[in-house]
Formats: C-alpha cells, structure tokens, sequence
C-alpha cells in the first residue's frame, strides 16, 4: 500500500511526461476496443443476417447434398420423411429444393441454382410470399414466378417485371426450358441466397423437374428444440454451417489484428522508453532512496509499479471518454461505404459494433498485464545498482 | 542483524558518552581502474563514541567520502572490519543494510539530494514511511524536525522554491526525523554560500547536543572545520592526524541569534 502510495506521488509528481504516456496509452485502449467492438459487431451481424436468411435453426441435407459440389445436385434430392414432414406441417421447417440449371441474360449464357420454397413458409426471412399467385403469373400455362436478389439483378441487368428463359435437365436428364417473371428483387446481405440464385414456388420447381413431393435440403425453424436423427437425411447445426462463414470473418479480422498488436506495441514502446529513460534520469534518486533506506526489491517493485500505474490511470481516462462514445457508436451504428458489400459476406448498410463486458474487460487486464511486464523489464537494471554508483548518478 | 533498541538511552551519561558507535581496523577499499588498482582507503583503524562531532578532513581523493559510504553501509570494504552500531558492514546483506541505514542512520548529502517531486514534508516524511510509522505520528515527527531547522512554514513547498540553505536544512531534518544514532554528512557544506554554511553547521551543532546524536563529516570546508570537537585528516587513504578541538562551542553560542 506504501509503495503504491510513492508511486503514485512519482507518477503524479511528474507532471507532462506522465499525462503524455496516459493520454497515448488510453488512445491506444480506446482504439484497440473500438475495433474489436466492430469485428465482433461484423460477426454477429453476418452470422445474425445468415441465420435469418437461410440457416434458421439448422438444416437437414439430403445425404447426396454436397454444396461445393454442384454435380451432387442432380441426385440430392429425395421424398420428405415422415419426421421431417411433420415438422413442415406444423411450420416448424420448411423444404428447399435445388436445381442446376441455365438463363441466358443480355444474351450471356450464365449457370444458376435454381431454388423452390414454399411461399407460405415463415422460417427463413427470404420474401417467399411474394412468389404466391397472383396477376395470373402463377398457373401451369403462364410464366413462374421469380425472385432475385439485388446483387443477382445487377450482375444479370434484371429488374422488377422481366421475363426470362430458364433451361435445366429434368429428373430423366431430358432438357427443358421455361420462361420466369420476375416478380420482385429483393434486397438481402446474405449472399448464399442472392449471387446466381433464382427463387421460384416449390411446387413448380417440383413439377417441371419431375421431383414431386422432393426436397434437397429442409431448414428447421430458429431455437427448435432436438431436432432429431432422420434416416437418409444428415442433420447440420448451426455451429457447423456458420464454421465457413466464421472462418471468413476471421480472415477478415486479420488486418485488424496486426493494428491492434501494433498499437499495442506503439504503447508499450512508449511505457518501456519512459521506464528506460527514468531508471537512467533518475538513478542519482535510486541511490538517495537506497541511503534512505529503501531496499532493491521494493525500489524495483516501485518503478514497475509506477510503469504500470501509467496502464491504470489510462485504463480510468480511456472509460472516461471512451464509455460514452462506445456507447454511442454501438447505437446509432457506423455507415458503410458501398465497397463494403464486396467483402464476402452480409454486413448491412449500417454495422453495429457490439462492446461486450468480456472484451472491455478483457482488454483492458490484458493492456495492463503486458504494461506490467513491459515496467518491469527495464527496472531489473537496479538490481546491479550499486548505492554509491547511483548517488554520483551512475550505471554500475 | 541484531535488533537494535530504539527505546530511552542508559542514564549514566558517561556511560553513553564512552559507547564506541563506529569501529574500523584496518580497513582497506581498493577500486579496479582499468588494468591497475586505486587503493582508496589504506589500513585505516579508528573508532567514533556516541555523540562525538568528529570530521573527515583531507584534500580530494584522499579517501573521506570512501570511508563515510562504508561506514553508512552503502559500500562494503575490500579488507579489515568496521564495525557500525555493533554491526560488521562487511557481512551484511543488502537487505540489512538498508534496514540498518532505514532505521538508525541519516545522511546528509553535497547536493542535497531531495526528491523533486515531493514537497519539503513528504521529503522529511520519506524515511518514517519506509519504517511503517503511522500517519499521524509521522506528522508530528516531521513537524519537529522542520521546526528543529526552522523551516516549518515551508512545509507544502516543493524543493525547486527553496534556496540551497533551505535545501540543506530540508535534508538535515530528512537525516534526522527519526532520531538516528548517527548522521553522516559528505560536504554538506559545499553547495553553500558562507552565511549559510555557518548556518548549517550550528544547526548540525545544536542538534548533536539536543538530539545526541553522532555527527561524522566528509569535508575539505574550512567553515566547517572550525565547528568539529574532533578533526581525522586523511591523506592518499591513510590517517595522517586524529586531533580533539575545543573550538565548536564558542561557534554555537555566538551565532545562535542569527541563524534565522
């Protein structure tokens, strides 16, 4: 508690060069926050957006189903079992069937997945509904409705009201094409459910590949409860569908990593040097406080402790103005420029940081022990200290 | 280290006036110097008794400063045995060194030495501090002590406003707000102009008496050479002359009045 108390009169006592390294060190944990907050706000609002979009609360895949493979398509398929149909029932799932197929925009071949869902499903937050009759679009002899997302509209030129050919290779591998109306663009940041997708009702989609009745895969509703084995069909969790996107978020983060080891290191640099510089300026008072009295160990437990009060005092201004601009910012959210929709995965337009108790928290202890250790270092200097030495003011 | 007593001292004061405080023989201190030696304290032998105010006298480099940093434990010597407030200097560790130093002797240094950050209170406050008094009795030491040198209305000043007489007198009442046994001064008088030399030393005197505390001094000052009661002179490491003087308390009496 002594020591505590002199290091906190040296520190305070020193006046600019102590309020110089607390303001770097505490811009230092603001910013280190600050981006944190961001990628983990970026995480869970791709892993949200997708969960929304098209994971819900896990999916069944036909065993056949291989998405990285599209060759896979045109066998994983197969009749609802009765467990996954009553869920369907009960509107507790909802199937998708998929299907390679060919659209010729601007008179450009280009390969699309053709994907049926029940309009009238509530699980994903994809606008089915609008693929519900109406206007005579729907009908074995008018055109299928479509939907596209907005990222497929741009890349394609399509808009609301146009019509286009869809050819595919139905169930016997013969060919057959069909024209489509685009019924509505939907605007989505969820990828998986837009680039080279186009949406139609289930049932026609089952129709005119010769697959009634069939599914690819079925998505389960949000937070249902054990969901359960399924024979011929392979159960994937949640965990194990956002592993890729995860992953890419990851990836994502790297840059924001090496500027926060670098700001760390900024930092620290300016602790070590302050702590460096005050072992060689102040030695002539080592050896006063060693005639004084004071042993090395607590000298050296003083200095170090001084090194990382400079840690606690940022920690303190760092909440002062930091806290209320968090706050800020995780509300109002942080706009994001149009470039940003090209990183990979669902973002928004605006991207909320997310500051959780266990990063603040975490990073703050985690500035201070590294702050510790990095006093502490220079000060083992002292140990070889000899009292007259440092009373004439010099290095033994 | 033995436990040493800080509680009243013998009655008899005879008794406590023939207690030898510091006892050297054949002390030596030989520093490396490249690829020779510097022999700085050659077989030096002699012994101080409590309350003596007795100096260090010699040109520089013959040694004073060598043996007052052995004799406050800050050095150890490379041969022979000194014995301070019956602890041999030469087998104690750094720790009970500096419990020896913390506990029963005040130095008092040519520059001063006062930590620039501190007020002229948290300086004299420092050594009570590490010694774990209480607050409130550190209060009352050290306002004893500023009042011993006359400087108790400077007491929230810091060491930049004072002027290096008031610095001294700062680090006289450091050196002896908790009463040591022995103060030991390196040229506290150097830094000085002569008003304020003469100032110092009869503080240093009065002190000696009330307090009965023993002074040694490191000097080449004639200004303080006339306040010792005993006077070693060194030459190249060697005690050239050990001589009583009689002259220190026709000095007190006459400049008690314009100390202030």
């Amino acid at each position: 508690m002594q020591t505590l108390r002199l290091a906190l009169r040296n520190i305070l006592g020193a006046g600019l060069r102590t309020w110089l390294n607390v303001i770097a060190l505490s811009f230092s944990f603001f910013v280190i926050i600050f981006l944190q907050g961001f990628y983990q706000g970026m995480n869970d609002q791709v892993e949200r957006a997708t969960i929304d979009g098209l994971y819900g609360g896990g999916q069944y895949w036909q065993e056949r189903y291989d998405p990285y493979d599209p060759l896979t398509l045109e066998d994983a398929h197969a009749l609802l079992p009765q467990q996954l149909q009553t869920l369907v029932d009960k509107s507790e799932a909802t199937p998708i069937l998929i299907h390679l197929a060919s659209i010729y925009p601007g008179g450009r071949f280009q390969s699309v997945l053709l994907k049926g869902i029940d309009p009238s499903q509530d699980v994903v937050s994809i606008p089915s509904s609008l693929l519900r009759p109406s206007g005579g679009v729907e009908g074995d002899d008018g055109g299928i409705p479509a939907l596209i997302g907005s990222r497929m509209a741009r890349t394609t030129d399509l808009k609301k009201g146009d019509e286009l050919t869809v050819q595919w290779r139905d169930v016997h591998g013969t060919f057959d094409a069909r024209d489509v109306t685009i019924v509505d663009v939907f605007r989505t940041t969820v990828q998986e459910i837009d680039n080279g997708q186009i949406w139609i009702p289930l049932s026609r989609l089952q129709q005119i590949t010769g697959m009634p009745g069939q599914a690819t895969m079925v998505v389960v509703k949000k937070n249902l409860q054990s969901p359960g084995t399924v024979s011929g069909w392979d159960f994937k969790s949640l965990n194990f569908l956002l592993s890729d996107l995860r992953m890419l978020v990851r990836s994502k983060t790297l840059g924001a990593s090496i500027l926060y080891v670098v700001l760390l290191f900024l930092a620290m640099l300016a602790i070590f040097d302050t702590q460096v510089l005050s072992i060689f300026h102040r030695r002539k008072e080592m050896g006063t406080l060693m005639a004084l009295g004071m042993t090395r160990t607590r000298l050296i437990g003083l200095f170090t402790l001084e090194g990382a009060l400079h840690g606690i005092l940022a920690a303190i201004l760092a909440t002062l103005y930091g806290l209320p601009l968090l706050w800020y910012v995780a509300r109002v959210g942080w706009e994001l420029p149009e470039a940003i929709d090209q990183v990979g995965f669902a973002l928004g337009e605006r991207l909320f940081p997310v500051y959780t108790p266990v990063l603040v928290v975490g990073t703050a202890l985690l500035v201070l022990i590294v702050t510790t250790i990095v006093s502490y270092l220079p000060t083992r200097e002292i140990a070889k200290l000899k009292p007259t030495d440092a009373l004439r003011g010099r290095t033994s | 280290m033995k436990k040493r007593s800080k509680g009243p001292r013998p009655t008899p004061a005879q008794d406590v006036q023939d207690e030898i405080l510091i006892s050297t023989k054949d002390l030596e201190k030989i520093y490396p110097l490249g690829l020779t030696t510097l022999k700085a304290l050659d077989r030096i032998s002699f012994s101080v008794r409590r309350g003596e105010f007795v100096g260090l006298v010699g040109p520089s480099g013959s040694g004073k400063t060598t043996l007052l940093n052995i004799i406050g434990s800050l050095d150890a010597p490379t041969s022979g045995s000194a014995e301070v407030l019956g602890e041999k200097i030469e087998s104690l560790s750094h720790k009970e060194a500096a419990k020896l130093r913390n506990e029963h002797i005040g130095f008092i240094f040519q520059t001063f030495n006062l930590l620039p950050v501190y007020t002229v209170f948290e300086n004299v406050e420092f050594p009570l501090l590490l010694q774990g008094i209480d607050s409130s009795r550190r209060t009352k030491l050290v306002m004893d002590a500023l009042e011993w040198v006359g400087l108790a209305d400077r007491a929230e000043s810091k060491p930049a406003q004072l002027s290096g007489g008031q610095s001294q007198r700062v680090a006289i009442a450091r050196a002896i707000v908790k009463k040591p046994e022995l103060v030991l001064a390196d040229e506290p008088t150097a830094n000085l102009d002569a008003a304020n030399s003469h100032n110092i030393m009869k503080t240093m005197v009065e002190l000696n008496r009330g307090l009965n505390a023993t002074f040694v001094f490191a000097t080449h000052d004639e200004k303080v050479i006339t306040y010792l009661r005993r006077k070693i002179t060194l030459v190249d490491g060697r005690i050239a002359n050990d001589e009583v003087l009689k002259q220190s308390a026709r000095k007190v009496r006459s400049g008690r009045k314009s100390r202030r």
